[in-house]
């Protein structure tokens, strides 16, 4: 099947297997190995991207190991490697780093996308919201208390800019 | 250009930017061109004959390149071995154990056959097309059950699946027992567990046709060892190999272990002449990496009515799992039966371990590795004595703990602690965790009808692995020291090597922290390479919390070397006498004369220019050290958790956790502080929600993560740490490790609270995971 979808800013078009998964395609069509497998039950989260489907403004989180490359059709995919800008890091990724907020790094890359979404629907967040937004993502490592604390800092600085 | 105390800081993680932006290399990352893929197929059995497997239709499947089943294999490929056999009279028994079978299979998910496909979807598509028939036998999945007679056999080789029954003594249990004013018996389960590092397994082999060697990318925590054994089982000399762990995302003792699954993708590397690749999916990762705990344990404690105790007798049935993989006889054996004492003062300890095999996966390491298992049961033993005698568990801690001044301390089988002090970590434990007030609170919330419980855990563990004397004499088949190199490059930039192989502990930093700090150079100028058997000697790997004080004092002594040397070149070019120069800051001077000296780079450049070097001094800078440790090192501390428990539903929450630990010298606060968060979330986990479950027939109930509750960020509270800071004499840097010491703490400190808030009922204890159905029904029980 065709498909054609924007990620990262840059237009794709290929050409795919209907089963296909949306994570198989961008680890190993399109190279974005960042975005890493962790199960097949859309349990940890290690998968999580960011995608705009055409109906909507705004970027949402969304466990790329099961859902289709074709779903992805016309939509626009983010994934850890476009959270960058011109080599500067993401607030997000900034206040992971200074909290000591990942140790393997595995998950890391899920946690950041889905920390993304969070904060733009919860600009603000108490501790409390913190975990419930992200107790879909499965850290083995780091008993979530600087993630969460990353999260914290990280919608400081996004509220201030 | 003076760094100064760059030892002891909290350096943001050197490895961090590559994993945050998604950079990171791990094995399923590498796809070299003309990569295949393998998939295996598994046993739906957990013991069956197998009777046919017929793969004609699976290999004409367009896309598939082979197939590969047990007999393929027959004389090709070598057993998996066990690294850890240890000597017990009669000896061991090890069964034979194939990375693919030939006839019978004693696992569910053990592998079958193994497909080979220009893609993944395609391999699998092909397994499912494979016709295998089994013929069902009677499967044993309890250890207790497997040891009595009538049980079904796993090998004719192993009666009664004993593996071996190992028993250790030390001091005179029976004068103990016969001095005891008290005993108090429990039986109890430390239960299975499945590590679960959040990336699966992966292996990728490339095999050069040209030079006949292969380079095997794995998920490794040990690749010297991983590229050992894969040489005996590949039957591929060691030098025609080359292992690599990239970046490695997590392990927990899971990733020590060598698979077969290995050896055959390196095997079919060398067949097809194509790179080969394999990557675990989350359910073959639960049923066939190695899980770990699983001990029913029975035990006796002998007091006297003052609190003091005397004496533990134990006997544990260690379920091993279906074969014995890399560790396993070691774990529920050395690394249990050693920590049986504790932090106390009890003078005999007799412990006998049943190893048993059962139709389950392989059990070996998972994080604290046998420590853990020895510390819920010392730790849940005390308070069950201080609630015979109306104690406070802070108080009969006290009474028993070895005291500061004791150590060198040799406890009754034999190990020697190096250095404590008990009462300090327990004592700020208990001031942060406002014991008084909490136990004021209890009082007045249970008048309430509302149920809060304390739990107190006070540890010690066996770190550093360790002495190559003391763990050879325990059967393990190397000894355990480690490699680094420091190597100043002509322009004083400094690349480090470390047999250790860290898979998110973070010793890229805590690594050049302690060489820029011997060196006197910046952290950005010191790169360290981990995990590639092509660079770096021979290193044992990281586990057992010995990387640090290990590895980094191996580092240490390695960089100490590069200082000497200096010394002695920058005498030649200064021409000044070696005695008459000191090393400050990375830099050489003339004592008394600060001005007239040189600087660590600069010695370096004239170490490689080689020209004004004194007599007998070699060109360059680089020194390599095989550091062995005088002996273990003994992390300590104290852990207090607060519970909440709902009466009517059973859930228990926690409200408070406080850890006091002590790991000796910090190298990087931030970095520790890490460590200790993830192992109490690992032991939180264990004590609340975690378990392996099998039924009756060995079909592993908890396969995907839907069904193994691995806690969320939901289930976990704040963590309260604190430390102290009692250096270990027996290493170059005075650290301790910590990467255990929560898994260890943990358990009891969260059993002990929620027993404590329930002892009212008359509940004395309750097996882990204490389940919200477990507790609703001790109050049902107890209320009646």
């Amino acid at each position: 099947m065709k498909l054609k979808l924007k990620v990262n800013d840059y237009d794709v078009e290929s050409e795919v297997e209907p089963r296909l998964l949306l994570v198989d395609y961008i680890r190993e069509r399109l190279g974005l190995t960042g975005t890493h497998i962790g199960c097949d039950t859309s349990n940890c989260g290690a998968c999580t991207v960011l995608v705009k489907f055409p109906s909507s403004k705004r970027f949402v989180s969304l466990k790329s190991c099961t859902f289709f490359a074709v779903q992805a059709d016309g939509c626009e995919v983010k994934t850890i490697e476009g959270l960058s800008k011109e080599g500067k890091m993401h607030p997000i990724q900034r206040a992971f780093w200074e909290n000591h907020a990942l140790q393997c790094g595995y998950c890391t890359p899920g946690f950041i996308m889905q920390a993304y979404s969070f904060l733009e629907e919860h600009p603000s967040p108490i501790s409390e919201e913190i975990r419930r937004g992200i107790s879909g993502n499965l850290c083995r490592c780091t008993g979530y208390q600087n993630i969460v604390k990353a999260i914290l800092d990280a919608s400081k600085e996004m509220g201030v800019v | 250009m003076a760094i100064t105390a760059i030892f002891g800081a909290r350096v943001k993680r050197k490895e961090d930017p590559r994993l945050i932006t998604g950079h990171g290399t791990y094995v399923a990352d590498i796809t070299p061109p003309g990569t295949v893929y393998v998939s295996f197929l598994r046993s739906p059995y957990s013991h069956a004959l197998i009777k046919r497997v017929d793969a004609a239709k699976a290999s004409a499947l367009r896309g598939v390149l082979s197939v590969y089943t047990g007999i393929d294999f027959k004389g090709r490929i070598g057993a998996v071995p066990t690294g850890w056999p240890i000597t017990t009279d009669p000896p061991i028994k090890i069964p034979e154990y194939y990375p693919l079978p030939l006839d019978r299979v004693r696992y569910q998910g053990e592998p079958v056959a193994a497909v080979v496909a220009e893609d993944r979807y395609t391999a699998k598509d092909a397994v499912a097309m494979i016709e295998a028939e089994y013929e069902p036998l009677n499967a044993v999945v309890d250890q207790e059950e497997a040891v009595k007679s009538g049980a079904p056999q796993l090998y004719d080789s192993v009666p009664n699946n004993t593996s071996f029954v190992w028993h250790l003594q030390g001091g005179d249990i029976e004068a103990a027992f016969a001095k005891a004013d008290t005993i108090v018996k429990q039986r109890l389960v430390n239960q299975r567990l499945q590590p679960t590092p959040i990336e699966n397994r992966a292996v990728l082999a490339l095999y050069n046709q040209g030079t006949g060697d292969f380079t095997i990318y794995a998920t490794s925590q040990a690749p010297h060892i991983h590229r050992l054994l894969l040489s005996s089982m590949m039957k591929i000399p060691e030098h025609k190999i080359r292992v690599i762990a990239p970046d490695v995302g997590g392990g927990f003792g899971s990733k020590i272990t060598v698979y077969g699954t290995d050896a055959i993708v390196g095997l079919i590397a060398q067949d097809l002449k194509r790179p080969v690749k394999y990557v675990e999916e989350r359910s073959e990762n639960f049923l066939s990496t190695t899980h770990g705990r699983d001990h029913i344990q029975y035990v006796e404690l002998a007091a006297k009515k003052d609190g003091r105790m005397l004496g533990v007798r134990v006997t544990s049935y260690a379920n091993l799992g279906a074969y014995l993989s890399t560790a396993s006889p070691g774990v529920p054996t050395y690394l249990f039966g050693l920590m049986l004492s504790g932090a106390y003062k009890i003078s005999a300890v007799d412990c006998k371990v049943y190893g048993v095999l059962t139709n389950t996966a392989p059990v070996d390491a998972y994080r604290g590795a046998g420590r853990p298992e020895a510390t819920y049961l010392v730790e849940r033993m005390t308070d069950l004595l201080a609630r015979e005698f109306g104690m406070d568990p802070a108080e009969i801690r006290r009474v028993n703990f070895i005291r500061k001044e004791e150590f060198p301390y040799t406890v009754c089988v034999g190990i020697q602690y190096d250095s404590g002090d008990y009462i300090n970590t327990l004592e700020k434990a208990l001031e942060l965790a406002d014991y008084k007030g909490l136990r004021e609170q209890q009082k007045r919330l249970r008048e309430n009808g509302k149920l809060i419980g304390i739990g107190i855990s006070s540890y010690v563990e066996m770190c550093g692995l360790g002495p190559s004397r003391a763990v050879r004499g325990t059967g393990f088949a190397l000894g355990l020291y480690e490699s680094a190199v420091v190597r100043v490059h002509p322009t004083g930039k400094v690349t480090v090597l470390t047999g250790t192989s860290p898979h998110g502990q973070g010793e890229e930093t805590t690594f050049a922290q302690i060489v820029a700090e011997e060196l006197g150079v910046s952290i950005d100028d010191v790169e360290v390479v981990h995990g590639d058997t092509g660079a770096i000697p021979w290193g044992m790997g990281t586990y057992g919390s010995r990387t640090t004080p290990v590895g980094g004092g191996a580092l240490a002594l390695a960089a100490r070397r590069i200082v000497e040397k200096g010394k002695k070149i920058a005498s030649g070019v200064l021409e000044v006498a070696e005695t008459d120069l000191v090393f400050e800051r990375g830099r050489f001077h003339v004592k008394g004369a600060p001005s007239k000296g040189l600087t660590i780079q600069e010695v370096a450049l004239s170490s490689y220019q080689s020209d004004r070097l004194p007599q007998g001094v070699e060109p360059g800078l680089e020194s390599t050290v095989f550091y062995d440790p005088s002996n273990f090192t003994f992390p300590f501390g104290t852990h207090v958790c607060v519970v909440e428990i709902d009466r009517e539903t059973g859930v228990v929450r926690i409200v408070k956790y406080v850890a006091v630990d002590d790991c000796g010298r910090q190298i990087n606060p931030l970095i520790v502080e890490g460590q200790v968060h993830g192992g109490i979330a690992q032991g939180i986990g264990q004590a609340l929600y975690e378990q392996s479950v099998y039924d009756e027939n060995g079909t592993l109930l908890t396969s995907t993560l839907q069904d193994y509750a691995l806690p969320t960020a939901m289930e976990l509270p704040e963590f309260l740490t604190a430390s102290t800071v009692t250096p270990s004499p027996h290493n170059p840097l005075g650290v301790k490790g910590v990467g255990e010491t929560g898994t260890i703490a943990a358990p009891p400190a969260v059993v002990n609270a929620v027993v404590d808030a329930l002892s009212h009922f008359g509940v004395k204890h309750i097996d882990m995971p204490i389940t919200p159905e477990k507790v609703w029904r001790a109050i049902r029980e107890h209320s009646r």
